[in-house]
């Protein structure tokens, strides 16, 4: 499959009192042409640090990326001047947030807001009218199957409830033609039966425009119902990559294997012990990996050296001594 | 075993929203919930945000004061007109809140925030506190020089233990847990849950769990309610309620839960898909509150309000499906 998106050796830095937190830790990462991939970690382990680093949306003042290459249709995003970005961001890559209240400007409509994604993305030309552009967000409106469409237009983000903001987020997404789309865990924030109206209609949506999707999240569920490929995140590392069912059928990195112990399965089973001990600290990190000190079978090269990807199987990569 | 700890006939909260001249208008949190917990249960209270599950909870300690209905608790009526509760009351039921981070004095260190349920209750002589503080802390597993930590130089989880071991300072029989692991990530979470079921098992003692996670319950609880719009739809005890879903809510709600293995697929019933949004519970609509989201519904649904049925022994509808 062709690589619409190559992260090399990616690292992010943010700048504190103590020294630099070494938050993304070297990671690398592919999504092909219409490829569905998820991102899996726990809270604080850099999944949307890394997501924001494409976009380039992260406080220049505080990050510091030391190394890395974030290859887009050929070009690295990290080397662009500030045009080229902005043509990314308004043609090619765009991105739903976990918080859809915070994501909507309060002030304005939400039709407001729509229109203008479009007027920016510069995909038309002068004859376009601000007619057409208003049929056309109606349209998107209607297609994430808000039944009256006209009434949201001219609404404000306080008048909608948190599922109608995020799908109001969600066509603002994809109004204009794009050829990949970042989701910020954008059913974390709702209730079960709206996470799973958004995210069905998140993949219709994206499979019927042949868009990629990057779904960052922390459940492994919705992974698995959504994305054909998975990467798990630990700690700014990616500790394993695999295709959804392999990584459910067979997994091999000791965290992916704690992490599925630890969700309570509706079949029941009892709940497990959990993971021994906490993330670890990012600003003097151990030198080997970084899961080490938690792991239940850590050996004595896990404490010294960082274990490279591995390939286990076909298209299964592991981070692991283990399997080395 | 089956002396009951707790009754609630016929609860109802409403709060005040306008009051104009002609009429006032009133959010029906809570619109006539009755359920009983026997002693040594896990009762497992889930509904979606706004259903009313957090609103029980906090009628039952005193926080609100019911419109109508009664708490009946170790055989005593404890509503009064003043909607105080008796210091007997206090020291046995206490609650664990759902974010831990605003739960906890961030001006206090943990000594200061468990020693004020040993003073008030006159735990243990005013010489023996701190002795006392680091039995408590062993219970929740933590050490004994935690005492000395602020509430905002401690992890998520971490906090959440001390709040169950502010809880458990005044040796209480029944404990609210309102959301205690929601805000938590599942490998912290497990620990957590451990953490209460052995302190369950080991102080028997009785817990009302209010949650949304469905997959949660059906490892931990011995009963389970669900909640819609302030009402009741459907209790059981978990085996059967997982075995035969009846209402259709609930069976939406299980239809909604990601899941992560196939195992668990088979559970979900298959031909209900998650439609529409909670309504307001200003405006509840007529009939039954859940038609405007049900596949099944009829004529009946839209005109008239179900009550609960019994279908077998413990096992409670509230929906005109199961009527005899």
């Amino acid at each position: 499959m062709e690589r619409l998106l190559d992260i090399r050796n990616l690292k992010v830095w943010y700048s504190t009192y103590r020294g630099f937190a070494k938050v993304v830790d070297g990671i690398n990462m592919h999504v092909g042409k219409g490829e569905k991939v998820g991102l899996v970690g726990e809270s604080g382990c850099g999944k949307t640090t890394t997501m924001k680093s494409i976009l380039r949306v992260l406080d220049s003042r505080k990050v510091h990326i030391p190394e890395g290459e974030i290859i887009f249709k050929g070009s690295d995003i990290l080397r662009m001047n500030y045009n080229e970005i902005q043509q990314v961001r308004r043609r090619s890559i765009s991105m739903i947030s976990q918080e859809p209240s915070a994501a909507l400007n309060p002030v304005f409509t939400v039709g407001d807001q729509i229109m203008e994604v479009i007027r920016h993305s510069g995909q038309f030309d002068k004859n376009f009218s601000k007619k057409d552009m208003k049929s056309l967000a109606i349209k998107a409106i209607r297609d994430v199957l808000i039944s009256d469409p006209e009434r949201i237009f001219d609404s404000y983000p306080h008048q909608l409830s948190g599922g109608m903001k995020q799908r109001i987020c969600i066509v603002m997404a994809l109004v204009t033609p794009r050829e990949l789309l970042i989701a910020d865990e954008p059913g974390t924030a709702l209730d079960v039966t709206i996470q799973d109206q958004i995210h069905r209609l998140l993949r219709s949506l994206v499979e019927e425009k042949h868009m990629s999707l990057i779904m960052i999240t922390h459940s492994l569920g919705v992974a698995r119902e959504l994305v054909d490929r998975i990467y798990v995140m630990y700690a700014g590392n990616i500790v394993e990559a695999a295709k959804t069912k392999d990584l459910f059928k067979n997994p091999l990195h000791p965290y992916t294997r704690g992490l599925m112990d630890c969700v309570p399965r509706l079949s029941g089973g009892g709940v497990s012990e959990g993971i021994y001990g906490y993330i670890p600290d990012y600003i003097n990190p151990t030198p080997g990996c970084r899961f080490y000190p938690r792991c239940p079978d850590a050996k004595e090269v896990c404490s010294r050296q960082k274990p490279p990807a591995t390939v286990a199987t076909e298209n299964h990569l592991v981070a692991c001594f283990k399997y080395n | 075993m089956d002396k009951h700890i707790l009754d609630v006939k016929n609860l109802k909260t409403y709060f005040l929203i306008n009051k104009s001249r002609d009429k006032a208008n009133y959010v029906r949190a809570v619109d006539g919930v009755s359920f009983s917990v026997k002693e040594g249960e896990i009762m497992g209270l889930v509904g979606e945000s706004g259903s009313g599950k957090s609103t029980i909870a906090y009628t039952i300690m005193g926080m609100y004061k019911p419109v109508e209905g009664e708490i009946i608790f170790n055989g005593e009526n404890i509503i009064n007109k003043n909607n105080r509760r008796s210091m007997s009351f206090k020291k046995n039921v206490q609650i664990v809140f759902q974010d831990p981070g605003s739960s906890l004095n961030p001006y206090q260190d943990v000594r200061q925030i468990l020693s004020l349920p040993l003073k008030v209750h006159k735990i243990v002589p005013r010489g023996k506190i701190e002795e006392k503080i680091a039995e408590i802390l062993e219970m929740v597993e933590l050490p004994a020089d935690f005492m000395y930590k602020s509430p905002t130089s401690i992890g998520g989880g971490e906090k959440q233990l001390v709040s169950i071991a502010r809880a458990l300072c005044s040796n209480p029989k029944f404990i609210i847990l309102d959301e205690p692991t929601s805000s938590l990530d599942v490998s912290i979470q497990a620990k957590i849950i451990n953490m209460l079921l052995k302190l369950h098992r080991e102080q028997k003692l009785t817990y009302l769990f209010i949650t949304h996670d469905l997959s949660l319950m059906r490892n931990i609880s011995t009963k389970v309610a669900i909640m819609y719009l302030g009402k009741m739809c459907e209790v059981a005890p978990t085996e059967d309620f997982y075995k035969t879903p009846m209402h259709p809510y609930t069976q939406m709600l299980l239809s909604s839960i990601p899941v992560i293995s196939e195992e668990e697929e088979a559970l979900k019933p298959k031909k209900v898909v998650s439609t529409g949004e909670i309504p307001s519970p200003v405006n509840v609509p007529k009939g039954c509150s859940f038609h405007t989201r049900c596949m099944l519904s009829t004529d009946i649904c839209r005109s008239e309000e179900p009550i609960m049925h019994q279908v077998s022994e413990d096992h409670f509808v509230r929906c005109h499906l199961y009527k005899k």
